[in-house]
C-alpha cells in the first residue's frame, strides 16, 4: 500500500539552543508496526509528542492519512485517531480505571461511567487484558497500569497508536503478551509505532524499523533485511565494539554482607525477602532484575535511607578490620561510624544532587559537615568542582550553573565523579547510565571498573542485560524483593539470567 | 470539531523557560519596569476614584513617607519592624515551610515583651531589655515549635496550622488586653510605663525625633546580617538550601531532616517573636491585637520578592513602608479612606509578582506560518 | 439554657455557618483544580462590597423594590469577586506567580478595595457608620411564613435565601465534582494537570474557569455577609478576613468534601457563638473560649494529617503551577 497512515515532513523541534529533532521526514504505512529506533536522548520521544499533541513542532508539516493536519494539543491528536502510550503513565492514582479512560472525553448524552465500564470490559475481553473497570489506579501493578494506558487510547478509537518504550517495565513473559497485543491490532488494521532501543524487540515485533540519531533522521529498513548489528552501525553511527573491558578482580574479600533483609514500605507491602548475599571488594557486582523488584530498597537499605524490618547489614572495614552491623543506622551514623559510602541514586536530582545549586554547591554535599567551625568551607569543593568539571569534560557555563538545567550526561558525571572523589569503601549505582549517550555511558564503565581495580566493593544496579553481563563479575537477580539467584557473570547466559528474573514471581503481588 | 484540510491555527505565543540565567542588570531591569507600570496602573486608579491628578498624589506620597525628618524616623522604624519578621521569616520559607503564622509570632512575642514590662519593672533596664528579648525569643520560638514539629512527624499541612495559630495568638492577646487593662474599662492596655519609660528602647543620639529609633535600627540590621551569613555561609544555612531542594537529597546526605525542619522553624518563629519585642519595645510601648497588623502576611511577601535573601529584603521593605506611608498621606490630604494604601499595594505586588515570570521566561510572538 | 436560647444559638450558628459555608465551596472548587488560594478573604471582601455598591446606589437614587436591589446585588457582588479571580487566576496561571504569595497579596488587595469603597459610601452616606441598604437587605432578610410556625419553623425556614442557597450549592458542586464529565476533568487538573493535558483537558481553561466561578461563588459568602449577617451595613472592622480565613480552614476540615462543609460550617459557627450561652465567662475567658473554632480545626488537621486515608488527602498537585513544556 503506498498510502501513509502519518508522514512528517522537515519536522524541526528546538529547545532553546538544543535541537531535539532536526528536520525529520518520517513515514508510517497502513497497517505496519514501525519500531522507532535509537539511543536514548535521539529525540525519539520529543518526536512522537509532536505527533500526540504534548509539543508543537517549530516547522514542518505533519499529515495523517495523506491529508495535511495540525495537531496544537493531545485533543487534536485524538481527532486525527492518533494515541500514544507513555513511558511514564499518564493517569489519575486516586481515579479508577474507567474514569481515567473517559478522561477528557466529550461525549455525547448523559455521563454514564456503568456504560463505559461496559464498553471496557468489551475491549478487554477482546484483546484478553485482565483489568477491572473499578480498580483504583494505585491498587494496580505497572503492566495492568500499562494495560488501562492501552484500553484508554482503543476507547477512543484511535488507529494510530505510539507506544514509548513500553517493554521497560515489564517482565518478558509480559513482553510477549505485549506484542501478541500489538499484532492482534495489526490484524484489525491499525497502524503502530513502538519506541525502542532493545534491538532484540525491534526484530521480533516490529515489520519496518526507522533510526534517528542525535535529533537527525537515519533512514529506514525492512526488518526482515535488519540483524542486530546492521541496527546498531545505524543507531550509533559506526561499529562499535560492545566489549567492555573487564579485567578480573584482585584478591577480593567480604567487604559488606547482607543477611536475611526483611523490608516493607510504608504501605506495609514486603519489599525485600530474606535477602542475603555479600559484596566483595574489588569486584562489581551487578543487580539485575526486573524493574521495581526490590533493587531501589536494597540500595536505600544499605545507605541508611530504607527502614530495615530484620536481618542485618554488616560491613568489613578494610581498614580498621573492625566489623559493624549499620542496620538501624541512618546516613549520618553511617559516615561517623567511618563507612566510606558512595551512592549513585536512581533519581539523581531528586536524591543525589541538589538541583538549584551549582557543582561547587553539590560538591559540598559530602563535604560541608568539614571543620568544626559554623561556616562552611567552600574553597575544596570549589577546587573538586573546576577537577571534575575539566577531567570528565562537564558541558556547563560554569560551576555556579545550577545541575538542573545541565542535561542527563552531565548531571550524572557531576555525581558519579563526585561520589568517586570521595575515595570510597563500597559504590552502589543505580542505573548510572541511564538517559546517557554511548560516550557517556563508557565513562562511566571505565570510572567504575577503575574503582573496583582500586578494591572499592561496586554494587551496580543495571537494566541493560548485555551491559551487565559484560561489565561485573558477578550477578545478584532479584525477583520479587526475593534473591533468585547470585551468579558468575563471565559464564552466565543471558537467557539464564532472564529466567532468574522472572522465578519465584509472586502473581498479582 | 472540524478540521480544515488547509489549516494555520497554531498557538500565537510561545512561552518557553530562559535557556540560561539572565545578568542581574537584567533581571532587576525587568522588576524595575515592572515597578515602574504598577506605578501608572495606581495613578490611573487613583485618578478614576478621586479624580486627583496623579503627578500631584505621588508628591504628596513622597511628603508623607520622607517629607520631615520626622516622617523619615516613622518609615524607618515601621520599615525596621518589617524587615526583622521577613529576614525571620526567610529560612522557614527557603526550606518550602509555609509560615504564614508570623502575625502569630509576631503577637506572643510582642505578649511576652509587655508582660515583662509589667511585671518585671523594678528591674534595671540594662538588664530588663535583655529578659525581654530572650522572652519574645523564646515565646515566638515556641509558636513556631508546634507547627514545625507536626510538619516534621506528620507532614501536617503548616500553611493551615500556622494559620490557626495566629487567630490563637489573636484570642490570647485579647485575653491579656483585657487582663492589662488600663485605665479600667478602656478595652485597651495603654503606654506601658509611660512614667519612668522602663523596658522602653533608650535613646540612642541625641533627642529629636529618631531618639526612640536608633535602637531599632541596629538591632534589626544585626538580626539582618546575622542571618544574611547564616543562610548564605553557615552549615545550618546550607542544610536549608538543600532540604528546601529536596527532602530525599538531604536525608542522602546525611542530614536529620526533621530536626533541622523543627530547628529552623523555631527560629524563625524566634525571629518573628523579636519582632513583637522591637515593635513593642522600640516603637508603640503597648500591646494591642494590632500590633502585627497584617504584617506578618506583608513580610512574606517581602521575602518571597527578595528571593529570601536578607539584604534585598531591606530594600524591599522600605518600598512596601513608602508606600504605605505615601498611601496614608494621600488618604488624610485628600480626604480619602485609609485603605487606599492596601489597595495600591496589592496593585503593586500583583505587578512585580508578575514581572518574575519575565525574568524566568521568553515570550516570542509566532508569525503566521504559510502551511503548503 | 432555655430552648429560646438553643434556638438563637443555632440560628447564629447557620448565619455564620452560611457565610463561610459559601467562602468554602467556592475554594473547594478552586483547589480541586490544584490552585491553593489564599485570596478567598480578599475575594470575599471584593463579593461583599461589589453587592453593597450596586445596592447602595441602587438606593441612592431612590430605587424601592427589594428584588430589583437584590438583583443588582447579586450579579455585582459575584462580577467583583470574579474579577479578583481573574487577578490570581492570570498571576498564577498564566504568569506562573506563586500560589500562596499571590492569594495573600489579593487578601491584602481586597481588603484594601473593599474598604476603601466602603469608606467613601460611608462619606457618601453622612460620616462613619451610616451606610445603610435597608431595601436590598429586606429582601435577603426575609424568610416565608414558615418561618414563624413555632419551634420547627424558626429552626428551619427562619433564614434568608442564600442559607439554603448555600446548601443547594455545596450539593450542586458535590454532584459536579462527582457525578459530571466536567467535574471529573476538573479533578484530574488537580490530581495530575499532565494526565489531564494528555487525555486533551485544556488544563488552562479549566484552572481559569475554576478559579472564576469559585471566586464568584466564595464572594457570595462576603455579600451574605454583608446584607444578612450584619444586615446591609458596611462594618470597616476586619470581620470578613477572619471569616474569609474560617472558610479557608473549613475546606481542609471538610477534607475537600462540600457535604461535609454544611455540617462543618454550621459547627464552626456553633462553637464560635457558644460562648454568649455559657453562663460565668468573665471577659477574658471569654476571648480564651473564642479561640475554640481555631483549635477544633487545628485538631481535625492534625488527624486528618495522622491518618493518610488516601481519599481525605488534598488534591495532588495543590499549589503547583503547570508549564507543558517542561523537560
Amino acid at each position: 500500500m503506498a498510502s501513509c497512515a502519518i508522514k512528517m515532513e522537515n519536522v524541526t523541534k528546538r529547545f532553546g539552543k538544543v535541537v531535539a529533532n532536526d528536520h525529520i521526514n518520517l513515514e508510517l504505512r497502513e497497517g505496519e508496526i514501525l519500531s522507532l529506533l535509537g539511543e536514548n536522548g535521539s529525540g525519539k520521544t520529543t518526536l512522537m509528542n509532536q505527533l500526540s499533541g504534548i509539543y508543537y513542532p517549530d516547522e514542518g508539516q505533519i499529515y495523517v492519512h495523506d491529508k495535511p493536519v495540525t495537531i496544537s494539543s493531545p485533543k487534536d491528536a485524538f481527532d486525527n485517531g492518533i494515541g500514544m502510550i507513555h513511558q511514564h503513565f499518564k493517569l489519575v492514582d486516586v481515579f479508577t480505571a474507567t474514569e481515567n479512560i473517559v478522561l477528557g472525553l466529550d461525549g455525547e448524552g448523559k455521563f454514564d461511567l456503568k456504560a463505559a465500564g461496559e464498553k471496557i470490559r468489551t475491549i478487554c475481553e477482546k484483546y484478553g487484558f485482565d483489568i477491572r473497570p473499578e480498580q483504583k489506579i494505585y491498587d494496580m501493578s505497572v503492566s495492568q497500569k500499562q494495560t488501562v494506558e492501552i484500553v484508554k487510547v482503543l476507547f477512543r478509537g484511535a488507529d494510530i497508536l505510539i507506544l514509548d518504550e513500553p517493554t521497560a517495565v515489564l517482565t518478558p513473559q509480559e513482553t510477549d503478551k505485549l506484542f501478541d497485543i500489538m499484532r492482534a491490532m495489526k490484524k484489525d488494521g491499525k497502524s503502530l509505532i513502538i519506541i525502542t532501543h532493545k534491538l532484540h524487540e525491534v526484530l521480533d515485533v516490529s515489520d519496518r524499523v526507522a533510526v534517528l540519531r542525535k535529533g537527525e533522521y537515519i533512514g529506514d529498513v525492512m526488518t526482515k533485511d535488519a540483524n542486530q548489528q546492521s541496527l546498531t552501525d545505524m543507531m550509533v553511527g559506526h561499529s562499535v565494539t560492545l566489549n567492555i573491558d573487564r579485567p578480573m578482580p584482585k584478591d577480593p574479600k567480604p567487604r559488606l554482607e547482607l543477611k536475611n533483609l526483611t523490608v516493607y514500605d510504608e504501605l506495609g507491602v514486603k519489599r525485600l525477602d530474606d535477602v542475603s548475599f555479600t559484596v566483595m571488594g574489588g569486584e562489581i557486582l551487578g543487580v539485575a532484575g526486573v524493574a521495581g523488584s526490590g533493587q531501589k530498597e536494597l540500595l536505600e537499605s544499605i545507605a541508611g535511607l530504607y527502614p530495615v524490618r530484620s536481618g542485618e547489614i554488616v560491613f568489613h572495614n578494610p581498614q580498621s578490620g573492625k566489623s559493624e552491623n549499620l542496620v538501624g543506622k541512618d546516613p549520618l551514623d553511617i559516615k561517623r561510624a567511618g563507612v566510606g559510602m558512595a551512592f549513585v541514586p536512581e533519581d539523581r536530582l531528586g536524591m543525589g544532587l541538589v538541583g538549584s545549586m551549582g557543582m561547587t554547591g553539590n560538591m559540598l554535599l559530602r563535604s560541608y559537615r568539614k571543620g568544626t567551625g559554623l561556616f562552611v568551607d567552600r574553597k575544596q569543593p570549589e577546587k573538586l568542582a573546576n577537577s571534575i568539571w575539566k577531567d570528565l569534560e562537564v558541558v556547563t557555563p560554569s560551576t555556579a550553573f545550577p545541575v538542573r538545567r545541565m542535561s542527563g550526561g552531565n548531571v550524572q558525571k557531576v555525581l558519579v565523579g563526585r561520589e568517586i572523589a570521595q575515595e570510597p569503601a563500597v559504590l552502589m549505582s543505580a542505573y548510572a547510565v541511564r538517559g546517557l549517550d554511548i560516550n557517556t555511558s563508557y565513562t562511566i564503565y571505565n570510572l567504575l571498573t577503575a574503582e573496583k581495580m582500586k578494591g572499592v566493593a561496586v554494587i551496580y544496579v543495571g537494566e541493560d542485560l548485555d551491559v551487565l553481563l559484560e561489565l561485573c563479575d558477578r550477578l545478584v537477580v532479584l525477583c520479587g524483593g526475593q534473591v533468585s539467584g547470585v551468579v558468575d557473570a563471565r559464564t552466565i547466559t543471558k537467557e539464564e539470567v532472564g529466567l532468574l528474573m522472572t522465578q519465584h514471581r509472586k502473581e498479582g503481588a | 470539531m472540524a478540521k480544515a484540510a488547509h489549516t494555520t491555527r497554531e498557538p500565537v505565543i510561545l512561552m518557553s523557560k530562559r535557556g540560561e540565567l539572565l545578568p542581574p542588570w537584567k533581571s532587576w531591569g525587568i522588576r524595575v519596569i515592572g515597578f515602574l507600570l504598577s506605578l501608572v496602573v495606581s495613578g490611573i486608579v487613583i485618578m478614576m476614584v478621586s479624580g486627583l491628578n496623579p503627578a500631584a498624589v505621588f508628591a504628596t506620597m513622597l511628603d508623607g513617607a520622607v517629607g520631615t525628618t520626622k516622617r523619615s524616623w516613622v518609615t524607618v522604624r515601621d520599615a525596621m519592624t518589617l524587615l526583622c519578621i521577613a529576614v525571620g521569616l526567610a529560612p522557614a520559607f527557603k526550606m518550602r515551610f509555609w509560615n504564614i503564622g508570623a502575625e502569630g509570632q509576631i503577637l506572643v512575642g510582642a505578649i511576652a515583651s509587655a508582660a515583662c514590662m509589667i511585671y518585671l519593672k523594678n528591674l534595671p533596664t540594662l538588664l530588663l531589655i535583655p529578659v525581654m528579648i530572650c522572652a519574645s525569643l523564646i515565646a515566638g520560638g515556641i509558636w513556631g515549635f508546634f507547627p514545625g514539629l507536626f510538619k516534621a512527624r506528620w507532614n501536617t499541612n503548616e500553611t493551615l496550622f500556622t494559620l490557626m495559630m495566629n487567630y490563637i495568638a489573636i484570642q490570647l492577646t485579647s485575653f491579656f488586653v483585657a487582663l492589662w487593662e488600663n485605665p479600667f474599662g478602656s478595652n485597651s492596655v495603654g503606654v506601658i510605663n509611660s512614667q519612668n519609660k522602663q523596658g522602653w528602647l533608650p535613646n540612642l543620639l541625641q533627642e529629636g525625633y529618631n531618639k526612640d529609633f536608633g535602637w531599632n535600627v541596629i538591632i534589626v540590621l544585626t538580626v539582618t546580617l546575622i542571618m544574611y551569613l547564616y543562610m548564605n555561609h553557615s552549615k545550618h544555612g546550607y542544610e536549608i538550601s538543600v532540604i528546601g531542594d529536596s527532602e530525599n537529597t538531604a536525608r542522602y546526605a546525611g542530614i536529620r531532616v526533621n530536626r533541622a525542619y523543627v530547628r529552623t522553624i523555631v527560629f524563625s518563629g524566634a525571629i518573628c517573636g523579636l519582632a513583637g519585642f522591637v515593635a513593642v519595645s522600640g516603637a508603640s510601648h503597648t500591646i494591642s491585637t494590632s500590633t502585627a497588623g497584617g504584617r506578618g502576611f506583608t513580610a512574606i511577601i517581602v521575602a518571597w520578592l527578595a528571593q529570601f535573601n536578607s539584604v534585598v529584603m531591606i530594600v524591599f521593605s522600605f518600598l512596601l513602608v513608602f508606600l504605605q506611608k505615601g498611601a496614608q498621606a494621600i488618604a488624610s490630604t485628600y480626604n480619602l479612606s485609609q485603605e487606599v494604601s492596601e489597595m495600591i499595594t496589592g496593585i503593586i505586588l500583583f505587578f512585580l509578582l508578575g514581572s518574575e515570570f519575565f525574568v524566568n521566561y521568553t515570550v516570542h510572538f509566532r508569525g503566521k506560518k504559510v502551511a503548503k | 439554657m432555655t430552648i429560646v436560647q438553643l434556638l438563637t444559638l443555632i440560628n447564629s450558628a447557620i448565619a455564620f455557618g452560611t457565610v463561610i459555608m459559601l467562602g468554602a465551596i467556592g475554594e473547594i472548587l478552586i483547589e480541586k483544580a490544584g490552585n491553593l488560594n489564599l485570596g478567598i478573604p480578599g475575594i470575599m471582601y471584593l463579593g461583599g462590597i461589589g453587592g453593597m455598591i450596586a445596592a447602595f446606589f441602587y438606593e441612592l437614587h431612590g430605587g424601592a423594590s427589594p428584588v430589583v436591589g437584590l438583583i443588582l446585588s447579586f450579579v455585582c457582588s459575584m462580577l467583583f469577586a470574579a474579577l479578583g479571580g481573574l487577578i490570581y487566576a492570570f498571576l498564577t496561571i498564566t504568569l506562573r506567580a506563586n500560589q500562596n504569595v499571590t492569594g495573600l497579596t489579593l487578601t491584602i488587595f481586597g481588603g484594601g478595595v473593599a474598604n476603601f469603597f466602603g469608606a467613601s459610601l460611608n462619606t457618601l452616606a453622612g460620616g462613619v457608620g451610616q451606610i445603610s441598604v435597608p431595601v436590598t437587605s429586606s429582601a435577603y432578610i426575609a424568610y416565608t411564613p414558615l418561618g414563624y410556625m413555632g419551634t420547627f419553623g424558626k429552626l428551619f425556614f427562619a433564614h434568608g435565601f442564600m442559607a439554603y442557597l448555600a446548601i443547594a450549592l455545596a450539593i450542586a458542586m458535590r454532584y459536579f465534582l462527582n457525578r459530571t464529565r466536567t467535574g471529573l476533568n476538573l479533578r484530574a487538573v488537580g490530581e495530575n494537570p499532565g494526565t489531564a493535558d494528555a487525555a486533551g483537558i485544556n488544563v488552562t481553561a479549566y484552572k481559569y474557569l475554576a478559579i472564576i466561578v469559585g471566586a464568584a461563588i466564595a464572594g457570595l459568602g462576603g455579600l451574605f455577609y454583608t446584607m444578612d449577617y450584619i444586615k446591609g451595613t458596611w462594618a470597616n472592622d476586619g470581620t470578613i478576613e477572619g471569616l474569609g480565613w474560617l472558610a479557608v480552614a473549613l475546606v481542609i476540615f471538610a477534607t475537600w468534601k462540600p457535604l461535609n462543609a454544611i455540617w462543618g460550617s454550621y459547627l464552626f459557627g456553633f462553637v464560635y457563638w457558644a460562648y454568649l450561652y455559657i453562663p460565668g465567662l468573665s471577659r477574658r475567658s471569654l476571648e480564651l473560649f473564642k479561640m475554640l473554632p481555631y483549635v477544633i480545626t487545628l485538631v481535625v488537621l492534625i488527624i486528618v494529617s495522622l491518618r493518610k486515608k488516601r481519599e481525605n488527602q488534598p488534591p495532588a498537585s495543590l499549589g503547583l503551577s503547570y508549564f507543558r513544556e517542561e523537560r
